[in-house]
């Protein structure tokens, strides 16, 4: 470091530029701040959850079955627990997924090892393609829940729990949405000219987003779901 | 991995530098030229926001005058609010950031250029979406604060309140990515020996106004989705019959609000204490308490919210806690007031226009302090609130702070960004008429205010002895404006027949002076090795600084042991602080030369217009949504699919094309 340092000063006037204050690429201090800026927007959304929770005048409600009077058909508990906390846990080994990807892209330019397994954790594709298909389906578990839920006579209107439910886990599912955009378009280009080390920052970056993404989804799922 | 510390090098780039026309302006990720962008736009938003006040002030001027409808007076008044914070005082700091934070730290740019163009045309588009409500006759009519549910769609059924949404939600985005580049840059881009107890004081009040746009936007950005879909999409955020909390807006909008006031007055604080030292010939007294003031107002700003709130009954313990944590806030601002009297305390000052409006906005900023201090109290905040004893107060901060801090930074910076002067004779004049017509017009709303006159009333009765103080203040608004109008016209004729600035007209310790004026598009040919807070008075004058910290032993990144004056090792025994030595060790001042990026060999970012693009396409975007409300689902769904593809399409160009060319 204070070598490279030491041999950059003394060319200051000509090429390339300084080294940064902190050795860190500015992408990754950037990411930071953004990712600060979203724990934010998720607290705002996940507080004013939280403050409606048991205020919605009429049914159906999260953990609670709503009877005549107050319903005039009977309306059951709506949130559906086991299948949520199967897609958690797919969201969850996206996650797993992401980081065999960065790692994957890591080490590119190191010799292949032997042995089938071996060779598949060195995949950067498989393991892109993974994380975007888990992220997928993620979504599709999402697309199902709101489906069921408005079959059932819960849309964004009904009451103040569809209001606040849908919007927060609405704007989850979009920044998900988004996340796998961003790794199709990592793949886009691994298949147009290889994904190497000099890449792994911008994986990094990406799979950093992911990450938030995936905890912001653990916040909501004790919080909204599991807590009655 | 190591992406890290060295950049690779890079050739040599077609230079721009000297040329003008508008597409080297639409095309341009110059940290200067944007930060130009920004005083002209902000400038003239200042201008818009301030005719606007004059209509209020006319119509006010006597009790039952029809110069305006009352619903006129709405739209004038919330807009007069929205473009002064969010158009004016904002963009004004905005526009400083840009100049000024590459220059103070030593960098050659800022950290994502073309994110900051972006940043700057969204500003730009979003103001003139916001604005062109005026010509259908829909201007925003409810209070820059919005309250919900007066805001959604049963009781303001028309356009005026979407135009508001809409555009807050544009502004949010410039702001928020302007935020996440600035933090980078003054995290990552400071010069060897630039550490952070060394940066200039107004870096340092931009560094932490950052982390409250960081961390305040968001939370309106959510107040703002909810009352989006609360009006299009039919949810019940705001809808107190279907069980909603009428105070959920409240909460959200002034979690934002109170940080969004440390956001207007800290850039100003800042510019202020470059000031005061430069003409002062003294270091800033109290470095280190200055920089832990402002993180603490910073910190505290988000722990006083509900003081906007008093009048909703919270209850006693609500009421305490925001009322103890307000008067907490008042011992860091003392701090500050303090600390800059301190500064002026025994130095020889040169009473400049800068050194005028700043030493205005530590009197004036005082005054609206402590009226803030009685709001601080819910039992004599309950008397005062919504009355014109608050307009006073925050007009006394916002106007006799913010602003006189900001005409200060123009008086002190032209020079740098124009390399001429002002003329202080003019500046003198407009000094003299803005200090006595903020006071003329702001001073007797605090007697108007505690007869009871309230605020956002659009007339008032005869015999309630609120005549001639309503007189006062207009008369006093009359004043502004011929002072504003006299530094306009200093502002446009100093850009030819103001003196010549040279680097450093003022004498000033911080980097920015130590460079020619303009800068050339590079800043620094040789970046600087910063051994003290005033490397300039390191040089030219070393007795200034002699009490301040200086390193005195190896830095691995300034490469240079300063004691003795060998390279790479630490100094078993330093020598101390003598400044000759100091000036040695790689600080130097920069003459003009002409010589282009391309001459030295310095890589710097190619021009684009996808910055632009990209901005446009989110602007038509977000437009679209008006023609929801209008029932034009087509036509809707078309405008937002454009906007977002010309969005999409710009930002995948801006993201697969390298910043400058390799080499």
């Amino acid at each position: 470091m204070a070598h490279a340092a030491a041999a950059h000063s003394a060319h200051d006037t000509t090429h390339g530029h300084p080294p940064t204050s902190t050795g860190l690429d500015n992408k990754k201090i950037a990411i930071w701040a953004f990712i600060g800026s979203e724990c934010m927007l998720f607290a705002s959304l996940i507080s004013t959850y939280l403050i409606y929770k048991g205020r919605s005048l009429v049914g159906p409600y999260p953990h609670e079955a709503c009877l005549p009077p107050v319903c005039s058909t009977p309306l059951k508990a709506i949130l559906n627990i086991p299948v949520t906390s199967a897609s958690t846990f797919v969201l969850l080994m996206s996650s797993l997924a992401m980081v065999l990807a960065l790692s994957a892209v890591e080490m590119k330019d190191q010799p292949m090892p032997q042995g089938f397994g071996a060779r598949l954790l060195r995949s950067s594709r498989l393991w892109l393609w993974m994380t975007a298909l888990l992220g997928t389906t993620f979504l599709g578990f999402q697309a199902f829940e709101f489906t069921s839920f408005v079959h059932e006579g819960l849309t964004l209107r009904t009451n103040l729990f569809g209001s606040s439910f849908f919007t927060l886990t609405g704007f989850h599912g979009a920044h998900v949405t988004v996340g796998v955009l961003w790794l199709l378009t990592l793949l886009a280009i691994d298949y147009r000219r290889g994904l190497g080390p000099k890449d792994a920052l911008n994986v990094d970056i990406a799979a950093l987003y992911w990450h938030f993404v995936d905890v912001v989804w653990i916040a909501i799922f004790t919080l909204v779901y599991l807590i009655k | 991995m190591a992406t890290t510390a060295t950049a690779p090098a890079y050739g040599p780039t077609d230079s721009y530098v000297g040329k003008s026309g508008i597409w080297a302006w639409l095309t341009t990720v110059d940290h200067k030229r944007i930060g130009t962008l920004y005083l002209f736009t902000s400038l003239f938003f200042f201008i818009v926001g301030g005719l606007e006040a004059g209509m209020i002030r006319w119509q006010l001027a006597g009790p039952n005058k029809h110069v305006l409808s009352a619903e006129a007076y709405n739209q004038m008044f919330t807009m007069h609010g929205t473009t002064m914070i969010f158009l004016a005082v904002m963009p004004l700091s905005a526009a400083f950031f840009n100049y000024l934070i590459p220059l103070q730290i030593g960098a050659r740019d800022v950290a994502f250029p073309r994110l900051n163009a972006f940043s700057y045309w969204v500003y730009l588009f979003g103001a003139m979406f916001m604005n062109f409500s005026w010509f259908i006759g829909a201007a925003p009519n409810g209070g820059w604060f919005g309250y919900a549910p007066l805001t959604t769609m049963q009781f303001s059924p028309g356009l005026n309140i979407d135009f508001w949404v809409i555009g807050l939600q544009i502004l949010g985005v410039s702001s928020l990515a302007a935020a996440f580049n600035f933090i980078t840059t003054i995290i990552n881009m400071r010069a060897p020996g630039m550490n952070l107890m060394r940066m200039g004081m107004f870096t340092w009040n931009a560094f932490v106004v950052q982390f409250l746009l960081v961390l305040a936007f968001p939370v309106i950005t959510i107040a703002l989705v909810f009352l989006l879909f609360d009006r299009f999409f039919g949810t019940n955020f705001y809808t107190i019959a279907a069980g909603a909390d009428p105070l959920l807006w409240q909460h959200l909008f002034w979690i934002f609000g109170h940080p969004e006031v440390y956001i207007l007055i800290l850039p100003a604080f800042g510019l202020t204490s470059e000031i005061i030292p430069a003409f002062s010939r003294k270091p800033i007294f109290g470095y280190p308490v200055m920089v832990y003031a402002t993180m603490l107002i910073a910190f505290l700003g988000f722990g006083v919210w509900a003081h906007h709130m008093f009048a909703v009954g919270m209850g006693p313990i609500g009421d305490t806690v925001f009322g103890v944590t307000t008067l907490l806030i008042a011992i860091p601002t003392g701090v500050k007031i303090f600390n800059w009297i301190f500064t002026m305390w025994g130095g020889s000052i040169r009473f400049s226009t800068a050194m005028k409006f700043a030493i205005g906005l530590v009197a004036l900023f005082t005054i609206g302090g402590i009226s803030g201090v009685m709001h601080a109290s819910p039992p004599a905040d309950l008397q005062q609130t919504d009355t014109y004893f608050v307009v006073a107060h925050f007009h006394y901060v916002l106007f006799g702070g913010s602003m006189m801090g900001i005409f200060g930074g123009i008086y002190f910076y032209y020079p740098k960004m124009t390399g001429r002067l002002l003329s202080e004779k003019l500046g003198t004049w407009h000094f003299w008429l803005t200090f006595v017509g903020m006071n003329l017009t702001f001073f007797p709303m605090h007697f108007s205010g505690l007869l009871g006159m309230p605020r956002r009333i659009y007339t008032y009765e005869a015999g309630q002895g609120l005549e001639t103080f309503n007189l006062l203040s207009s008369i006093g608004t009359a004043v502004l404006m011929v002072g504003t109008l006299i530094f306009i016209v200093n502002f446009f004729r100093s850009f030819k027949a103001g003196a010549i600035a040279g680097n450093d007209p003022w004498g000033g310790g911080t980097l920015e002076w130590s460079i020619p004026s303009p800068p050339p598009e590079y800043n620094f040919a040789r970046i600087p090795r910063v051994t003290s807070r005033y490397p300039m008075w390191d040089v030219k004058t070393p007795a200034l600084t002699a009490e301040v910290p200086h390193t005195v032993k190896g830095d691995t990144r300034l490469d240079v042991d300063v004691a003795s004056k060998h390279t790479g090792h630490a100094h078993p025994n330093p020598v101390g602080n003598e400044p000759k030595q100091v000036a040695e060790s790689g600080m130097h001042i920069e003459l003009a030369t002409g010589e282009s990026a391309k001459d030295l060999g310095i890589p710097m970012p190619n021009p684009t217009i996808k910055p632009l693009l990209c901005a446009a396409g989110m602007v038509i975007m977000f437009s679209g949504l008006l023609f929801i409300h209008k029932n034009n689902m087509p036509l809707a769904l078309a405008t937002i699919m454009g906007g977002a593809l010309i969005m999409i399409v710009s930002l995948y160009g801006w993201l697969l094309t390298p910043l400058e060319d390799a080499h």
